[in-house]
């Protein structure tokens, strides 16, 4: 912290002891600094306060005045001179709370014994400290149909329902998706969805989660476990680059299911539903077990670990090799790859980015991103927030909860340059500048920001020739900070760890031999390569045209980049050896296999979009699998070199060790943008993004999430519609000269020029139906 | 472990150890001897006790703990509906449950949860009880057989097909619809007496 707030304290007595807290401050938050614990239910400290269970009851006296009955804690804020007399000290107080747990338990079922929730349930807990042994009532409880589903992953029984109000709140104030509210009055008053929409929001695990009594409660975790069975790791979440916290929970060696953890400064004590309820994919009947190596016949057979790490140094060693590594790799496992690439295979031959990519964003990463520190602090302190090529409630949830919790506290303006509006900028009221796609660079150089302001800058910004170039010319005619916010959770680790072929770890670029000195004096190197290495896209051009002949592949889906056809091209030509959890499209080209850990059976860290470690343990001890870090010391001792990295901790330490370049950066070459595309009648410009839910690899399984997905459709605007005679629901087909597809047609607020698709959903797996994603020209019939 | 830890730590030696003179009472006399010997003679007169077990098997008593029995409704479906109760209340950690969600094509408890997995270790168990006193639907109690010898460790660990009580007249196997009209509650207070023939899937 740089400034000192300067905030009123004010004094007050509770239960006999004296407590100074900040002006505002609720009476049961200073009872809480006292430690004394109020009951409550509705209570949440990061939801406006709403004082609807009444369970918090106290006395309270200002200057000598008591108020005529007891007050609920959790609304009333403290001010000088108050006595309060809480349930300890006061027998009003006690009574009152005791009598609203009668009441509340009066049509709480007895249903504990099936209840997801018992165990560990509030409800449960504060019965027995503050409700009565024996129970007075004899009438008939009300009774609801139980459980009904609000939505594929969730479930809703009435019945438990303490009408606290805490995920109605969430939704509402939070996560701005007001599908659930509280229906019709008195005793009938229930939760409820508006029958025609269900509880189709990102974030409906958060009110599982904050559920006080078992009444939401999710689909993949029913009857699956007690609190008492399960072993609980703190965990990072692997899904995306926002960084959350976690919880992971493991019953003998299976993840059962996992909440979001409690950190502050990132995820508050929220995560998005793909980071809680994505986990399956681990426990998938398909995993790889033993090492496969491909035999004289050609077909991949098991083989053991010796055999399959000698024919894996052996080919690496016979041709020119490369590294691919995707971006879901920990930092460790990254700078593994990276000192492989450089001491192994003596080659700058490595690219993390599995995806379409650009030497404009490789400029860009090396002279603005990496070693880089904008948190979601700035974001908490911008003025305003321009995001360029990023959705963040698509691509990363938590920077989404972060903007709307400005939005919503101070009408933070947040500015969108895009084709479409997405419902995530609607929710946050942003400014939408209309572009066709491919012509952002104009519009971002024609933003007028402040040195408060941050550009927040998607992996998309890539796809458009310029962009990133204008983004690095407004920041610095502005002063305003980048932030550049990956989809995936390895990425910003990759780029630290040097994964990338014009860097080194720790930022140093691969041009600079006063940088590369350094790195070889850490390393015990006598030199290391001098050439910037090639990216993904002419890495698999180089294989196809013979230059290399051998690839170190981990984590890569090929279909994933710009050119999946020259990829699996590649991939069959050269020879491969891959380090995967489950079989895939590298695997069965692979000539080498090796089985590789999961994130929850290995411990390590991912650095999330500001560049701060997110360290995690193994969640399951048992599993046999190595990763890939221990895989890469492996083949390097049977190449004849060593890594030095025989665990995490060792690399962590040595990462540590490199420290910050204070040497000069490497400087960006302009780009500039590409002329707008002629069009005609049935011609539109493609633009797409991947949908938080979709057919994502780390998804596989998941079918309640999938429940919960967004409709696949094609969004064209309302001047093309009238002029195709299109409206909502009609067939478009969509066709390139590789394929096509055909969607429902949704009418919406884009560019006239633009047609928008979700890029991997079911139905519409443009890089592999199209062969395109943004930018290029499509053919587009009314069917 | 830790105080196991210390002890050797203290570097005890056996030969540093003092040891001292202790009286023993020397042989008994002649009437020490002919006393004891009475009690054994005496006994040729009274009735015989012991019984020559496995041949002849004595009744225990009636509330003996013996092995477990997994208890059905009079229609045969299963009382159990997996809420791990048991597995909380067990000082020994013997028993594992899992629960499962009744659907209507699977029925196999009333209500919304069954207990899909059902095992108790039997080198484990230390047959306390408290298992049964805290089954919230009388689904777990125990039988009087004691027989739970065995040559490996597997075989003593108990399924829920072993632990299952048998069907009685009137009950029909599991998987069923639930009967008529009857909700868990009913079935709970006993209302359920048998299976109704509309609950017969396989007729």
């Amino acid at each position: 912290m740089t400034t000192t707030e300067i905030v009123d304290m004010i004094t007050v007595i509770i239960d006999g002891f004296e407590v100074s807290v900040p002006k505002g401050t609720l009476v049961i938050r200073a009872a809480e600094q006292l430690g004394i614990q109020i009951p409550r239910f509705c209570d949440h400290p990061l939801l406006d306060p709403v004082g609807a269970c009444r369970q918090c009851l106290v006395d309270i006296e200002i200057n000598g005045r008591a108020f005529p009955k007891p007050q609920a804690s959790c609304t009333i804020p403290v001010e000088p001179g108050m006595i309060v007399k809480t349930q300890l000290t006061s027998v009003v107080a006690d009574k009152a709370q005791k009598g609203v747990m009668e009441l509340l338990l009066i049509n709480h079922p007895l249903d504990c014994p099936v209840c997801d929730k018992g165990g560990e349930c509030p409800l449960q807990n504060q019965a027995m400290s503050t409700g009565r042994s024996q129970t007075r009532f004899e009438g008939v409880k009300r009774t609801f149909e139980k459980p009904i589903n609000i939505s594929s992953q969730v479930l809703l029984d009435r019945e438990r329902c303490v009408l606290c109000a805490r995920c109605t709140r969430f939704s509402a104030q939070i996560a701005s998706d007001p599908f659930i509210t509280l229906n019709e009055r008195g005793a009938l008053q229930q939760v409820g969805i508006y029958e025609k929409a269900p509880f189709k929001s990102y974030f409906s695990g958060n009110a599982v989660q904050i559920c006080p009594v078992g009444a939401l409660t999710g689909a993949s975790y029913r009857f699956r476990a007690r609190p008492f069975d399960l072993v609980s790791t703190p965990s990072a979440c692997e899904h995306c680059a926002s960084g959350c916290d976690m919880r992971t929970d493991v019953r003998r060696g299976k993840t059962l299911r996992r909440l979001a953890g409690d950190d502050a400064s990132v995820n508050e004590e929220w995560n998005c539903d793909k980071g809680r309820w994505a986990f399956k994919y681990v426990t998938a009947v398909d995993r790889l077990t033993h090492p496969l190596v491909r035999n004289d016949a050609g077909d991949l057979v098991e083989a053991s670990w010796p055999e399959a790490l000698a024919a894996a140094a052996k080919g690496l060693k016979a041709a020119s090799a490369a590294v691919l590594v995707g971006g879901r790799a920990t930092h460790e496992d990254a700078y593994g790859y990276s000192k492989f690439a450089r001491i192994a295979l003596s080659t700058n031959d490595i690219d993390f980015r599995s995806r379409i990519s650009s030497d404009e964003e490789r400029d860009f990463l090396a002279a603005r991103v990496v070693g880089s520190s904008t948190t979601y602090r700035d974001i908490d302190r911008a003025d305003q927030v321009l995001l360029v090529g990023f959705e963040p409630e698509e691509e990363s949830p938590i920077v989404f909860l972060r903007l709307n919790k400005q939005f919503r506290k101070r009408a933070l303006k947040v500015t969108t340059i895009s084709s479409k509006l997405s419902i995530g900028v609607e929710k946050l009221n942003g400014e939408f500048v209309k572009v066709a796609p491919g012509q952002e660079a104009a519009s971002v150089s024609a933003q007028a920001l402040t040195a408060q302001s941050i550009i927040l800058v998607g992996e998309r910004a890539s796809e458009s020739a310029g962009v990133l170039t204008a983004v690095a010319a407004l920041s610095d005619s502005t002063g305003a900070k980048i932030a550049w916010i990956p989809r995936r959770a390895g990425e910003r680790g990759a780029l630290e760890a040097g994964a990338i072929g014009n860097l080194l770890p720790g930022g140093r670029p691969v041009a600079d031999s006063a940088a590369r000195v350094d790195i070889a004096t850490l390393w015990g190197a006598s030199s290391l390569p001098s050439t910037i290495g090639r990216s993904s896209d002419e890495i698999y051009a180089a294989v196809n045209s013979g230059a290399i002949g051998a690839l170190l592949v981990g984590g890569v889906d090929p279909l994933d980049g710009a050119n999946g056809e020259s990829a699996l091209a590649a991939l069959e030509k050269a020879f491969v050896v891959c380090l995967e959890i489950a079989p895939s499209e590298v695997t069965s080209r692979a000539d080498v296999v090796l089985p590789v850990a999961a994130v929850t059976e290995k411990s390590g860290s991912f650095l999330n979009w500001e560049g701060r470690a997110r360290k995690f343990d193994a969640a399951v001890h048992d599993s046999l699998n190595r990763s890939d870090l221990r895989i890469l010391s492996m083949i390097a001792e049977e190449m004849g070199t060593s890594l030095n990295l025989s665990t995490v901790t060792s690399a962590a330490k040595e990462i540590a060790s490199i420290g910050a370049w204070d040497g000069a950066r490497v400087q960006m070459q302009q780009y500039s943008s590409t002329q707008s595309p002629a069009l005609n009648g049935d011609r539109f410009i493609l633009t797409s993004w991947r949908r938080l839910l979709d057919l994502g690899t780390l998804q596989k399984g998941e079918e309640n999430l999938a429940g919960t997905a967004r409709q696949t459709v094609a969004v064209i605007s309302p001047s093309r519609a009238l002029s195709m005679g299109v409206s909502d629901g009609d067939l478009l087909k969509i066709s390139t000269v590789q394929g096509s597809v055909t969607l429902a047609a949704l009418v919406e607020d884009i560019h006239d020029d633009a047609i928008w698709a979700p890029r991997n959903s079911r139905g519409s797996q443009l890089l592999v139906n199209l062969g395109a994603a943004h930018g290029a020209v499509v053919t587009v019939v009314k069917i | 472990m830790s105080e196991i830890e210390s002890f050797k730590n203290n570097d005890v030696d056996i030969k540093k150890v003092e040891f001292s003179q202790v009286d023993q009472p020397g042989s008994a006399g002649f009437y020490g001897q002919a006393k004891g010997f009475w009690v054994t003679f005496s006994k040729i007169f009274k009735k015989t006790l012991t019984v020559e077990y496995p041949e002849v098997k004595a009744p225990t008593q009636e509330r003996f703990h013996g092995r477990h029995q997994l208890n059905r409704h009079p229609d045969g479906l299963e009382k159990c509906i997996g809420c791990e109760l048991c597995a909380w209340a067990c000082p020994a950690d013997a028993i594992y449950v899992e629960g499962a969600d009744n659907t209507e094509e699977n029925r196999m408890s009333p209500g919304e949860r069954y207990g899909k997995v059902y095992q108790i270790n039997y080198l484990r168990c230390v047959f306390c009880g408290l298992c049964i006193e805290a089954c919230p639907t009388r689904a777990l109690t125990m039988t009087n057989e004691y027989e739970l010898a065995d040559d490996s460790r597997e075989k003593l660990i108990f399924e829920k097909e072993d632990l299952l009580g048998p069907l009685r007249a009137g009950m029909l196997m599991p998987p069923h619809p639930m009967y008529p009209d009857m909700n868990d509650t009913n079935y709970y207070k006993g209302e359920v007496t048998q299976a109704h023939p509309s609950q017969d899937v396989n007729k």
